[in-house]
């Protein structure tokens, strides 16, 4: 039995810490925002593309992208329409600014709800900027929904049952969890697919309001081309509780940011010996730097 | 991330030409389905921004899937399986790629779900498919056999097919057969009309067909029986859905192995007639080799950038005598003269694709309403150019990518030799370009009536009128002269008054004409954008000089008598 999704991928836009250069970083420690391209981060792609792939597989099934961040955050709404979302939502208010983990999980899982009767809630397993996976969890937790971390694939959905295959550590391990649900995904899942000529022909000038200049050359076309105008939600527009949100709804305090050089310059000289050879795989597997 | 048109400042700088504003106002209609469709453009700029959209997606999918499997791709190559050929697994993954990117019927209109963009845009689509992998090139590219569908079938052909195109369903189109080769009118696949059957069958043999196994076919055969020259044959569109045509082997090649060549059996085959009888050849063929030999042109200028960039990238790192390679003048010799030749033969290809362009959208206004005059004049003038420019194209740029092939090998010396180096699969695959589609000693007869003509004469002699800055005056000086020394040439060989010795001579001629012709074309380039063609501007025209006065000492000093040491052999074979 095939059933019509209601699909909400979380996405977020961070800096292209991969491709970091001399500037990446302040003197004060703190990542520059600015000398970093923004990105779709890799792993919310991967999870795109599972939503994406359902989309195919059950037909009816919409797709949408919700991101939290400052109105140039409407690109990844975009990146998503250009894939085959079907619509996306910029969470993006002053109060929002500033928050954790937890105050991000609140704005999102206060979203999630506002859209309503989600079936899966699906996000990269962690962002490349803060790397702590903590996210996409704790919307479960907000919900009250079950969670699938690490998913590598969603076999099937059946009987409102979805089977998936989990990464885990030493292989993997396939779970079913009943819908509606959350799911983070690996970045070890199937890459996602470029973006559609036609589609990005329909959406390039897609955007949120905020995103635009006062003399828009293309003005014209957000009124007679709808889809062209992207959701826009503040505090206000979820129903949410500023006290939740962004800063103030943000227990993590940074005490200090400490600038890490790496300067070691320690080395070891081996001979050609077995035991000299034996002793640096030892080394290495205590280490966990193989096996 | 890696991109092929994003990294590529000089493929970017053709699509801004000022011919592109009447391609875009022809091809649009005057923006007539920006209310149907929500991917159509609104005005030029929109249009041209979808292009370079469509540029950008491309350029991504070819430096970051195609070319990542191009390795793999060629080491696999395609196999048999009960008759059916099955693509190198790699392969499969190119053909998802560009149908999840929508990077099929892109020349189609948008009625039939294509993106309705204009061949120079598709030639830069197909030069960067070639870069990542030449062989995928061939499959991808050969969506433009459904441009002779939609020219020539009928609406309810073009309902059916064009469609199943534009979702990813692959073409070929079956012409060569074990005794026609270049000798397309020797052509014996049977077509015959079955009243039972309400549709032709074919029956008989075709080989070397590229991509044989496709879902939709063009068949070139043998419709009027007892006939054996090129009038007796038609066109016909073969459904794979209909069965009668299996794969019997498929060619173990030198090059382009991801691109399966196959020979085919026709057992009863059911075919539709596509346009009228006996046109095939003299026809419909020829408009589906002009795009081919297009496309050719853009495969041959994708790996010639290709080679340049691994030779680069080589002479840059290694080092010899404690230096650099590329610090070596015998080295950035080659180098720089590879880098002119790509951009002096894309100028041209991107010429001959706007020429294309012009006319083709013109003649499909046609078919809708009748042409103004002034249209028909434009029609007339730039089908002519086309009809000129497309045998240079495709002649020059496969030689062209040839010797970038090799010289690439020569800069990696030893290690160009060994099968872990990328250059050695270039050359490989360089070696059919100046081989099917016509070989260059086709394109030299295609060429040559333009050459006695004065059609190229004219066209050089008016481009010499063009303004070029200060600094490039002597280079066009320069090139004037080889303009006097191609016209004497020209006319010391319509002197001789002898067909032989102008056949002889014919493929000097046609260097001349390539070398003047893209020596004027990179001169307005590096006039209109200095920093990105200056260079190659100087290094091409004085490449030209050596070549076109070597050529017209030969010509001027050959005599009919000549002709005695050359066919010796052929005389001795003929008797």
């Amino acid at each position: 039995m095939t059933k019509a999704l209601k699909i909400v991928v979380l996405a977020k836009q961070v800096p292209d810490t991969r491709n970091v250069g001399k500037d990446a970083m302040t003197p004060e420690g703190t990542v520059n925002r600015a000398a970093l391209p923004a990105i779709f981060n890799p792993e919310d792609l991967n999870a795109l593309e599972q939503a994406l792939r359902l989309k195919e597989q059950h037909p009816g099934s919409t797709v949408g992208v919700l991101t939290m961040g400052p109105p140039r955050a409407g690109e990844i709404i975009r990146q998503g329409l250009f894939r085959g979302a079907d619509t996306g939502w910029l969470l993006t208010d002053r109060l929002f600014a500033g928050a954790d983990t937890l105050a991000t999980s609140y704005a999102l899982a206060t979203a999630i709800k506002k859209i309503g009767d989600v079936d899966i809630v699906i996000g990269g397993r962690q962002a490349i900027d803060g790397d702590t996976a903590q996210v996409g969890p704790q919307v479960a937790q907000k919900l009250g929904l079950n969670q699938v971390t690490y998913a590598e694939e969603i076999l099937k959905i059946e009987n409102n049952i979805a089977t998936i295959r989990r990464h885990i550590d030493g292989g993997v391990e396939t779970v079913e969890v009943p819908l509606p649900c959350v799911i983070t995904v690996n970045g070890s899942a199937a890459p996602c697919r470029p973006c559609n000529a036609k589609l990005v022909m329909k959406y390039k000038y897609a955007s949120c309001p905020l995103e635009r200049q006062p003399e828009d050359p293309r003005a014209d076309l957000y009124a007679s081309r709808d889809y062209l105008n992207l959701n826009q939600w503040s505090v206000a527009d979820v129903d949410g509780d500023p006290n939740q949100c962004g800063l103030s709804g943000s227990p993590t305090k940074v005490k200090t940011v400490q600038n890490i050089v790496f300067q070691a310059k320690e080395s070891k000289t081996l001979t050609a010996s077995d035991a000299d050879v034996e002793g640096l795989i030892k080394e290495l597997l205590e280490e966990k730097i193989i096996g | 991330m890696a991109n092929y048109y994003n990294d590529n400042p000089n493929l970017q700088f053709y699509l801004d030409h000022p011919l592109m504003k009447r391609i875009v106002e022809l091809k649009e209609r005057n923006f007539a389905d920006k209310d149907t469709y929500e991917d159509a453009p609104v005005d030029y700029e929109d249009a041209m921004e979808n292009y370079r959209r469509v540029l950008d997606i491309t350029g991504d999918i070819t430096a970051n899937i195609i070319e990542p499997n191009s390795e793999s791709v060629d080491l696999e190559g395609p196999h048999l399986e009960n008759g059916r050929m099955i693509y190198a697994s790699k392969t499969v993954e190119n053909l998802d790629a560009c149908t999840k990117g929508g990077l099929w019927g892109v020349s189609m209109p948008r009625r039939y779900g294509g993106l309705n963009l204009p061949i120079t845009v598709f030639s830069m689509l197909s030069e960067m498919v070639a870069s990542a992998d030449a062989g995928f090139q061939n499959i991808w590219s050969l969506q433009s056999c459904i441009d002779t569908l939609y020219e020539f079938g009928n609406e309810e052909q073009r309902m059916k097919y064009i469609p199943r195109v534009c979702a990813g369903e692959t073409m070929s189109m079956d012409l060569t057969e074990p005794d026609a080769g270049s000798d397309l009118q020797s052509v014996m696949l049977k077509a015959t009309y079955s009243e039972k059957d309400g549709c032709y069958l074919l029956n008989g043999v075709k080989r070397f067909i590229t991509n044989g196994d496709s879902n939709i076919h063009l068949v070139l055969a043998r419709s009027e029986e007892g006939t054996k020259d090129g009038r007796g044959l038609s066109m016909f569109i073969y459904d794979k859905r209909q069965g009668g045509v299996n794969v019997r082997h498929i060619e173990h090649k030198l090059g382009i192995h991801g691109s399966p060549t196959c020979e085919l059996t026709y057992k009863n085959a059911k075919a539709e007639l596509c346009g009228e009888t006996r046109l095939g050849l003299i026809k419909y063929v020829m408009a589906l080799m002009n795009s081919a030999r297009l496309g050719i042109a853009a495969q041959s200028v994708g790996l010639g950038q290709e080679a340049y960039n691994e030779a680069l990238k080589y002479a840059s790192e290694r080092q010899q005598f404690h230096k650099r390679i590329i610090e070596f003048p015998a080295v950035y010799d080659m180098l720089s003269r590879m880098k002119a030749k790509i951009d002096a033969g894309r100028s041209l290809l991107y010429m001959t694709a706007r020429y294309v362009d012009i006319y083709k959208c013109l003649e499909d206004i046609q078919r809708e309403r009748p042409l103004t005059p002034e249209e028909r004049a434009e029609c007339k003038k730039y089908s002519r150019l086309a009809d000129a420019f497309t045998p240079l194209a495709k002649g020059m740029n496969s030689e062209y990518a040839n010797q970038n092939a090799y010289d690439a090998i020569s800069i990696h010396g030893g290690s160009g030799f060994i099968m872990e180096y990328k250059c050695q699969r270039l050359y490989r695959d360089a070696r059919i370009f100046s081989i099917y589609e016509g070989t260059t000693q086709l394109q030299v007869v295609a060429a040559i009536r333009y050459i006695t003509n004065g059609t190229y004469l004219t066209i050089m002699k008016e481009m010499l009128e063009n303004e070029v800055s200060e600094d490039l005056k002597p280079l066009q000086n320069t090139v004037r002269t080889l303009v006097e020394l191609y016209e004497q040439s020209i006319n010391y060989v319509k002197g001789a008054n002898n067909q032989e010795v102008q056949d002889f001579l014919a493929r000097r001629l046609y260097d001349m004409t390539g070398d003047i012709m893209m020596s004027l074309l990179i001169l307005d380039d590096a006039t209109h954008a200095p920093h990105l063609f200056t260079q190659s501007a100087n290094v091409y025209v004085h490449a030209a000089e050596e070549d076109v006065i070597g050529k017209s000492i030969y010509v001027k000093n050959f005599i009919e008598e000549d002709l005695v040491n050359f066919r010796a052999k052929a005389k001795e074979v003929a008797e």
